[in-house]
């Protein structure tokens, strides 16, 4: 299986994210902003950094890069996609997911360890989790805090789209959202970095089920 | 103006404005005395010390660069190596804290990645006022949002430092970034340039008017005009260095380089007039060239300009398409602004005609001021402490819970939480450890990382405190299980025109290069910030020492936080505290005096090395410093960080405090299951240290004196430093 990563100016998770993705058993391949080919690849993940420095606001410039018009279509077509940290950020700016991701409501960057639980796991980057399992993954960022109005709000809770949700709030996300899942439930976003914990020798490898669980729901064993 | 106004207004004297005629054996026009002006700056020139500089050790088994270059670098192990180096940016934080620390971050960052390197480690030393003050606050507060808000967006983790608060620093900040970078021996790059015809290429960012002057302002005292000196302080954009990190990494990769230089203090003049006299060549620069964000520029601002996130790289005529491509595909600037030339001189152009010229070599040759070193009068005086004065606590818990809530001995954690302390997924221990540890993938290698100095120390003696520095970090290292290998400094002192300041000077290096003789720890790269007073004085001389050290095996190393219940808990070294220095001392009694410990580099040596081999054999993984504070702070970190407790009772006889909260060098602390104690005891041999408790339960007691849970421990230590402060207590009866 070939997994895309793709690598914006400022994305610096995109080393992290190619690692795991060796690590999980598929063969990573990075896709360049400035190009609008796939390169054929079976799903795409859109990492962490400051696409753009951020200007303006996070993900608002990367989501006209070349490379997302082809990843709209990939992923409208029901490609799995994940978008980690800031690539969550480009994919609601893009509109793959509802919602936004505002200012931490502490204002202050937070670097830390966060402890979740998989809710809703019927999507390809879960598929290997069960509801209700409980782990702690690293997050890393400024703008965390998920935001979305009411009806968007009720309306992913109702049909099970908060993928992941924080047992201890680290940014004041609402209904302590950690990652939702569009309709089609192939795209997902996670303000966590599973990347991170990808590794026993970093002291956590729970995080690399996440893109096990891509090959898995792929069919492939991991 | 007159001539004498011109050259006083940029920072040179009238002794060095005679050498500079001397030398040119004609008047210089202006674009030429700023040049010289920058060149001959304390912050480029070292002038008052590098006779100093010279009593440091720089050679060892495993350095492969030592001073001269942009950064030391040492070996590892299978033909990785690091680069490392520490910078002051202390001048530009205390008029503009967010940018002059964020370009602090910036500045360094390129100096490891000038020598081919990738930047995998930041780590940072900082000093404040007290946080009772508002300015002191604010100051705090945005360095630590500069340092977070560079570092983060440019991809490097933030994995460790130190910070620390006195009165010394109130107005006048300290703030040393450190980088580390990872490279292959044979991929190392050097900034020499070299072979007449080629060519000079400036990439990354566009040249402005910001930071103009920046060196000389860096090497003047900070008082009430500085604030109007703000405009001299650089302004970042980590996005651009990213793309200057990723570019540079290209084009070495590609081979497309002769040489690569950073810019940093004194812009283009100090980059181009360094790598023409390292290569003994000259270089032509066309101001008329160099990408400008703003109009009207002035030849001598265009050379001067301290703009950030910018390389200047050698290349040979017929790749230097190949380069402005890579610089393009990065969204870079670049431009052929120059090239090297036989003549020897710095050479500046302006649409082809000549409009300044000066010799590389005069540039790089500033004048060498040797002061006298005469001992101040206020040692004697501080140096007094009669114990007998000083009543001892009635309640020795309450002092170690008022101790711990103390800005300077309470958790770091609000402060490292606001730093990305993992991106790249190679940081092994998280912030909070003695030292940080790293990991190079695909290997079993590792390496560690710390910055250590204690100011108050180095006040009440120079010599003693610079040596203890050192001292501290090769401790530090081996709690951790590295092997310590190598120095890197930042000399933060006073204007050294004045004889206390320089003999506090003179006695850091003199301590500081003993200890590193004695430990086999060379320096191999550093930096000097001088001029470090303002109207209240100087700040404490803090001779920041950053330390890096090496594994073979990453996986058999040791924390401060106790594993396991029933662990033996042993204290290595000769434990004899004093209250010297101490920071109950200042805490509890208010008072700054008397004589620290001085360091027993033998024994240092053999605790640590002791420790580290203990470690490396798999048999401790429970290893902690015993520093500020003292043994009873030391043993609350090992509880709260393991959640486990433990009692101890064995104690030297003496006063109660002493024994609590006094200091002592070369003492480390180590919790071991029975079963391998044997097996560590003959590790140990030929070094003092006693079996003095046992882990466990939910409390720390000590000897009757001290007896807390560890979450009444905890409600003190993990306090937010950043939430309004109020006024310190601290005398606690």
């Amino acid at each position: 299986m070939r997994i895309g990563v793709t690598v914006f100016p400022g994305s610096n998770c995109d080393r992290d994210a190619l690692h795991a993705i060796e690590r999980a058993g598929a063969t990573p391949v990075e896709l360049w902003h400035a190009d609008a080919s796939l390169k054929g690849v079976d799903a795409v993940v859109v990492p962490g950094g400051f696409s753009y420095g951020d200007y303006l606001r996070p993900g608002a410039i990367a989501r006209f890069a070349k490379v997302m018009g082809s990843l709209e279509e990939f992923a409208n077509a029901g490609g799995p996609v994940l978008g980690v940290c800031n690539g969550f950020q480009v994919l609601t700016e893009a509109h793959l997911l509802p919602g936004a991701l505002l200012r931490n409501a502490h204002m202050r960057f937070v670097c830390s360890r966060a402890p979740v639980r998989f809710e809703s796991v019927e999507t390809p980057w879960t598929s290997l989790f069960e509801s209700g399992d409980q782990l702690t993954l690293p997050v890393a960022h400024n703008e965390g805090n998920y935001f979305a109005d009411e009806k968007t709000i009720a309306q992913i809770e109702d049909e099970g789209r908060v993928v992941l949700r924080y047992l201890e709030n680290p940014n004041g996300s609402l209904n302590d959202i950690a990652g939702i899942c569009n309709e089609g439930r192939n795209v997902v976003g996670l303000m966590p970095h599973p990347e991170r914990a990808s590794d026993p020798a970093l002291g956590s490898g729970e995080g690399l089920k996440v893109f096990e669980s891509v090959l898995s729901f792929a069919g492939i064993k991991a | 103006m007159n001539i004498q106004e011109t050259y006083s207004s940029l920072g040179l004297s009238d002794f060095e404005y005679d050498r500079i005629l001397e030398l040119m054996g004609r008047a210089p026009n202006y674009l030429e005395l700023s040049l010289f002006s920058v060149m001959w700056s304390e912050h480029c020139g070292y002038k008052n010390s590098r006779p100093l500089l010279g009593r440091f050790p720089n050679e060892g088994p495993r350095v492969l660069q030592g001073p001269g270059e942009n950064a030391g670098v040492v070996e590892v192990g299978d033909g990785w190596a690091l680069a490392f180096k520490m910078e002051s940016h202390n001048h530009p934080s205390a008029v503009e804290p967010y940018e002059g620390a964020a370009t602090g971050v910036g500045g360094i960052i390129r100096d490891i990645l000038a020598m081919g390197a990738r930047p995998v480690a930041l780590l940072n030393a900082l000093r404040f006022g007290p946080l009772t003050d508002e300015r002191n606050r604010y100051l705090f507060r945005e360095v630590v949002r500069g340092i977070g808000g560079y570092g983060n967006a440019v991809g490097v983790p933030t994995v460790g430092g130190e910070v620390e608060f006195a009165p010394a620093y109130s107005g006048n900040p300290l703030v040393n970034a450190m980088c580390v970078g990872l490279v292959r021996s044979g991929d190392l790059v050097r900034a020499r340039a070299v072979g007449e015809g080629n060519l000079v290429i400036l990439f990354g960012a566009r040249t402005g008017r910001d930071g103009i002057h920046g060196a000389t302002f860096a090497s003047d005292e900070l008082s009430e005009d500085s604030e109007a000196k703000r405009p001299n302080v650089q302004v970042g954009d980590p996005f651009a260095e990213k793309m200057l990190i990723e570019s540079s990494l290209r084009l070495l990769e590609e081979g497309l380089l002769v040489s690569l230089q950073d810019l940093g203090a004194a812009g283009i003049t100090s980059s181009a007039s360094e790598m023409a006299a390292k290569g003994g060549v000259g270089i032509e620069i066309d101001a008329a060239l160099v990408p400008l964000r703003e109009e009207g520029m002035e030849p001598w601002e265009i050379v001067i300009s301290e703009s950030q996130e910018r390389m200047l790289a050698v290349v040979e005529p017929e790749k230097a398409e190949e380069v402005l491509k890579v610089a393009e595909r990065y969204e870079l600037d670049a431009a052929v602004v120059g090239r090297v030339a036989g003549h020897g001189d710095l050479r500046i152009l302006n649409n082809g005609e000549v409009v300044g010229t000066v010799p590389a070599l005069h540039l790089a040759d500033a004048p060498v001021y040797k002061r006298e070193v005469i001992a101040p009068a206020y040692l004697g005086e501080v140096r007094k402490l009669d114990l007998e004065e000083l009543p001892q606590p009635e309640d020795c818990n309450s002092a170690l819970l008022a101790m711990l809530a103390h800005p300077n001995l309470c958790s770091r954690r609000s402060v490292y939480e606001q730093y990305d302390h993992q991106v790249g997924t190679d940081t092994v221990v998280l912030p909070g450890a003695d030292a940080a540890v790293m990991r190079i993938k695909g290997t079993s290698l590792g390496f560690a990382i710390t910055t250590d100095c204690r100011g108050r120390h180095c006040y009440l003696d120079p010599k003693g405190g610079g040596a203890a520095a050192v001292a501290e970090a090769y401790r530090n290292l081996s709690c951790v299980g590295a092997e310590p290998v190598a120095v890197t400094d930042c000399l933060n002192m006073g204007s050294p025109e004045k004889p206390d300041t320089y003999y506090q000077f003179a006695s850091c290096i003199e301590g500081m290069a003993e200890a590193c003789e004695s430990l086999g720890t060379p320096v191999v790269s550093g930096n000097v910030s001088l001029y470090n007073e303002t109207e209240y004085g100087a700040i404490y001389p803090t001779p920041a020492v950053g330390m890096v050290g090496v594994f073979k095996d990453v996986s058999r190393r040791a924390t401060p936080g106790i594993k396991r219940e029933g662990d033996e808990v042993l204290i290595a070294g000769n434990f004899q505290p004093v209250l010297g220095g101490a920071e109950y001392l200042e805490l509890i009694h208010g008072r700054v005096a008397g004589a620290p410990p001085v360091p027993d580099l033998a024994v240092e040596k053999a605790v640590s090395d002791a420790v580290r081999r203990a470690i490396s054999a798999g048999l401790v993984d429970t290893a902690h410093d015993l520093s500020g504070g003292g043994l009873a702070v030391a043993l609350a970190e090992m509880a709260m960080y393991g959640g486990i407790g433990a009692e101890v009772q064995v104690l030297p006889g003496g006063r109660q405090d002493v024994t609590l909260f006094g200091e002592v060098g070369g003492c480390v602390l180590l919790a071991v299951p029975g079963e391998k104690l044997g097996e560590l005891e003959e590790h140990l041999e030929g070094v003092p240290y006693s079996r003095i408790g046992r882990t466990g339960g939910e409390r720390l007691s000590i000897a009757g004196l001290i007896d807390a849970r560890i979450d009444e421990l905890r409600a003190a230590y993990e306090r937010d430093l950043f939430e309004r402060y109020a006024p310190e207590g601290g005398q606690i009866g």
